[in-house]
């Protein structure tokens, strides 16, 4: 292990403690006399501050301190914590990780708000704490001097420049008698001589005299004494601290020799080379050598799991190479599976038989696999609890967040490709969502708005729903603005669905002016194009008065999927079966002529336009009869339900997914790319988009999409 | 015989970096992330001597300091306590207890490891 790879390590750490960090605050929120929570928020920032001035970051460093003070000071119970002083600690976690990040980066951290931040921590500590500055060089030169005790460098260097500033040679005197003590606590006179030498010319003197007979020698006492004789430039105190450990171990006496003479006793006795290091023996009542296992504590502790749940740290490379490879072994699966098939063996019972016990292995090592890949959505949340809060003081309001579900795992990229979205909508909530205090007051409603966001796993996806408390969507204001900008006419009829939707279009913004919150030139259409890239919906539901919720709809994960193998114009292309409602072989008597080339089929009593999914993509249908085929039922969010016609469909199986994008270039319609079992490439299809490609007018203008119908040309 | 070393931190970071350190100049390094975990690992590893952190969850390095130092086993090894802390009255806690000594984080290698060679007595 190279010490960069100990720099990654470090800010892996750095953002699991930021986790904790974060979740430690917002417990502390609920019950700030919970010194277990308050101790762990402590630890997180004091871990940080330890790691950080191992590679000399000091910037991080001296915030973390700084932060740490305060935190001591309610640790200590000498500050109270009330709703202000919480803002402030969720502002400096915020920005602790903001200098995180900037070091990781190796870029400069915003300044403005850190020094914003250390000024108002610093209002919470008195004098004395802030002369506690901290810094690391000075310590570390410390250290290099006197090699144990180090001492605070802050105060011997105070005391060094007042007493020493002559530097004159001065002459201390020193008695020092070990007490038992000092040998059971693992100190070693040896090396408090060594520290001292470092100091100026030492001078050692054993005085045996205490030794006793051979046969009366007591290992477990300290029966030597030492006159040790210095000349240093130090001041006393520097002598103290070196003997700061064992003072109250021993008998020590330090005096400064004014005098001229030397005591006698200095020239007289061995000096220390000669003198061999005395035993150190444990103490009286304990026979047993130290080094021995206290063996009986020992195994009635090992045998209990404790603490966390061991993990192991893997390089997302070699996991999505081995997912890379597992999704190769299922399609080499379906390849040996068809070829089985084709060699038409005589009795092939027990062949199919161990091959389908292979098939469900392999499906239990992709899903093993997949599992890896998952990741529970809490970190995603609690990033936004930040944008919550920085929302809600740009705009003046008053806002929590509330989180449900954050355990509820997603794939990575998931996540990662939702944090923009996510934070976008979030900020949206705060933004366009809740009502100013005064205007909630007088609803009724309590004055500060709750933003929720949920996570939950259903039906084989992710639902992931963004709500507020609000006002609801103001529905006869968005009419009025989409009109205003072209995208309706003026004398569209639309359901509220309908306008709800007008958000997602493009260039669709309701605050009159663009807020430099919500309105940095992104609109809600590109949160509705990343969640689509995804796989994934989303939609609306909104009440008056009592606020809005945005669901997202995505897939569990995005390396595999079940799909219809189908043929189009004679190709073999892939549906996925998630998008297919029922499959519809029509009947000549279902079906019904609209205009010159349009079809609706009657079903249960509805009609549902048919798409020819050939002609959209622009390939010439191999039968022209409008009966034949098969129908597939998808509801669209465009067109809502409409059946897409197909020439058959052959199988159902779960199909790799390869991009396009990366491997040849988007195609309209088609989403991605897999290998089937003959080893062929095929494509798979993406309703919606097949829907939109439609190059002809659509058949019912009441389930029309605006977008298309309502334009202005 | 190599010289064992048992480091208590509760950071990876630091057990990390000491691990280099130590490793590289020849000790047996053995860790434990916290107090409990570290008084466990005492009485397995058998060390000679033990560098501990003071902010620990479970248990603290004066719970650590003061459970090695006491009870019919307690140990008269070396214990060192690596800390970013520098107040007088935690290194007089730390010393009641029976800390050997007080090192203060960051450390530097060459020195923390002549420390370690000087206390333990072997020249590893």
């Amino acid at each position: 292990m190279s010490r960069n790879s100990i720099r990654d390590t470090f800010f892996e750490e750095c953002e699991e403690l930021l986790e904790a960090l974060v979740e430690g605050l917002s417990s502390m929120e609920q019950d700030p006399d919970d010194m277990d929570v308050v101790n762990a928020v402590f630890r997180a920032v004091h871990s940080i501050k330890g790691g950080a001035g191992a590679f000399a970051l000091d910037r991080l460093v001296s915030f973390a301190h700084t932060f740490e003070t305060v935190m001591d000071k309610v640790r200590g119970q000498e500050l109270k914590v009330n709703a202000e002083l919480m803002h402030l600690f969720h502002r400096s976690g915020d920005q602790l990780a903001d200098l995180v990040e900037a070091a990781r980066d190796e870029r400069e951290p915003n300044a403005e708000s850190e020094a914003a931040i250390l000024k108002e921590l610093d209002s919470y500590l008195g004098e004395a704490d802030k002369d506690d500055s901290f810094s690391f060089d000075a310590v570390t030169l410390e250290f290099d001097a006197a090699p144990v005790e180090v001492e605070a460098p802050e105060e011997a260097e105070a005391e060094a420049e007042a007493e020493a500033e002559d530097g004159a040679l001065r002459r201390f005197d020193i008695r020092f008698k070990p007490g038992p003590a000092l040998y059971a606590n693992g100190h070693e006179p040896l090396l408090l001589f060594d520290a001292l030498a470092e100091l100026g010319d030492l001078r050692v003197a054993a005085d045996l005299s205490d030794l006793p007979e051979f046969d009366a020698f007591d290992p477990n006492g300290a029966v030597i004494s030492w006159t040790l004789q210095l000349e240093t430039t130090e001041p006393e105190t520097v002598l103290h601290e070196i003997f700061e450990f064992v003072e109250s171990l021993c008998e020590l006496d330090i005096r400064e020799n004014t005098g001229a003479t030397t005591p006698a006793l200095m020239d007289a006795a061995a000096e220390l080379p000669g003198l061999s290091p005395p035993p150190a023996p444990p103490d009286a009542d304990s026979p047993i050598a130290a080094t021995d296992p206290p063996d009986a504590r020992g195994d009635a502790q090992r045998g209990e799991a404790r603490g966390p749940r061991p993990t192991l740290r893997v390089d997302l490379e070699r996991v999505d190479r081995l997912i890379n490879t597992v999704g190769e072994l299922i399609i080499n699966q379906a390849m040996i599976s068809q070829r089985i098939e084709e060699l038409e063996l005589p009795a092939v019972a027990h062949l199919t038989n161990e091959f389908e016990a292979y098939k469900l292995l392999a499906r239990d090592i992709q899903e093993g696999v997949m599992a890896i890949r998952a990741q529970p959505v809490k970190p995603l949340f609690q990033r936004m609890s930040r944008i919550v809060r920085e929302a809600a003081e740009a705009t003046g309001k008053k806002a929590r967040l509330v989180t449900v579900g954050d355990s509820t795992e997603v794939d990575k990229t998931v996540i990662e490709r939702l944090a923009d979205p996510l934070t976008h909508m979030v900020r949206n909530a705060v933004d366009h969502g809740l009502e100013k205090a005064d205007a909630r007051a007088a609803s009724g409603k309590e004055s500060v708005g709750t933003i929720r966001l949920s996570a939950s796993h259903r039906s084989g996806s992710v639902f992931i729903e963004i709500g507020d408390d609000g006002a609801g969507l103001n529905r006869a204001r968005i009419l009025e603005k989409a009109i205003e900008k072209g995208l309706v006419l003026p004398e569209a009829e639309l359901s509220e669905t309908e306008i709800d939707n007008l958000l997602f279009l493009p260039g669709f913004s309701t605050a009159s002016e663009v807020s430099n919150l919500s309105g940095r030139g992104v609109g809600m259409d590109v949160v509705k194009n990343a969640v689509a890239a995804l796989g994934g919906r989303v939609s609306i539901a909104s009440t008056p008065g009592a606020g809005t919720t945005f669901t997202i709809v995505l897939p569990l994960t995005l390396a595999v999927m079940d799909g219809f193998v189908i043929s189009v114009a004679d190709q073999t292309m892939v549906i996925p079966i998630a998008s297919i409602i029922e499959t519809i072989r029509p009947s000549q008597r279902d079906l019904h002529a609209v205009g010159t080339k349009g079809v609706v089929i009657l079903v249960r009593g509805a009609y549902v336009p048919v798409v020819d999914v050939a002609f959209n993509l622009g390939l010439s249908p191999a039968r022209k009869e409008a009966g034949d085929g098969v129908l597939l039922l998808v509801s669209t969010e465009s067109q809502g339900l409409t059946a897409l016609r197909v020439e058959a469909i052959h199988d159902q199986r779960q199909v790799v997914i390869k991009s396009l994008e990366s491997n040849y270039a988007a195609i309209p319609g088609v989403s991605a790319a897999t290998i089937l079992g003959d080893g062929k490439i095929a494509l798979i299809l993406d309703p919606e988009e097949v829907v939109k490609l439609q190059p002809a007018a659509p058949f019912f203008p009441a389930i029309t999409p605006p977008k298309l119908e309502l334009r202005h040309a | 015989m190599t010289t064992k070393v048992l480091a208590i931190d509760d950071s990876r970071t630091i057990r990390n970096l000491l691990r280099i350190s130590l490793e590289g100049a020849g000790f047996e390094f053995h860790s434990a992330c916290d107090g409990v975990e570290g008084v466990e690992q005492f009485s397995e590893v058998e060390p000679d001597v033990v560098i501990t952190d003071i902010n620990m969850p479970n248990m603290d390095g004066f719970g650590v300091i003061e459970t090695l130092r006491s009870g019919p086993n307690r140990t008269t090894v070396p214990i060192i306590v690596l800390t970013t802390e520098s107040g007088a009255d935690l290194k007089a806690r730390a010393r009641a207890a029976g800390a050997t000594g007080w090192i203060v984080k960051p450390f530097d290698d060459a020195s923390l490891v002549s420390v370690l060679r000087r206390l333990t007595g072997h020249m590893v």
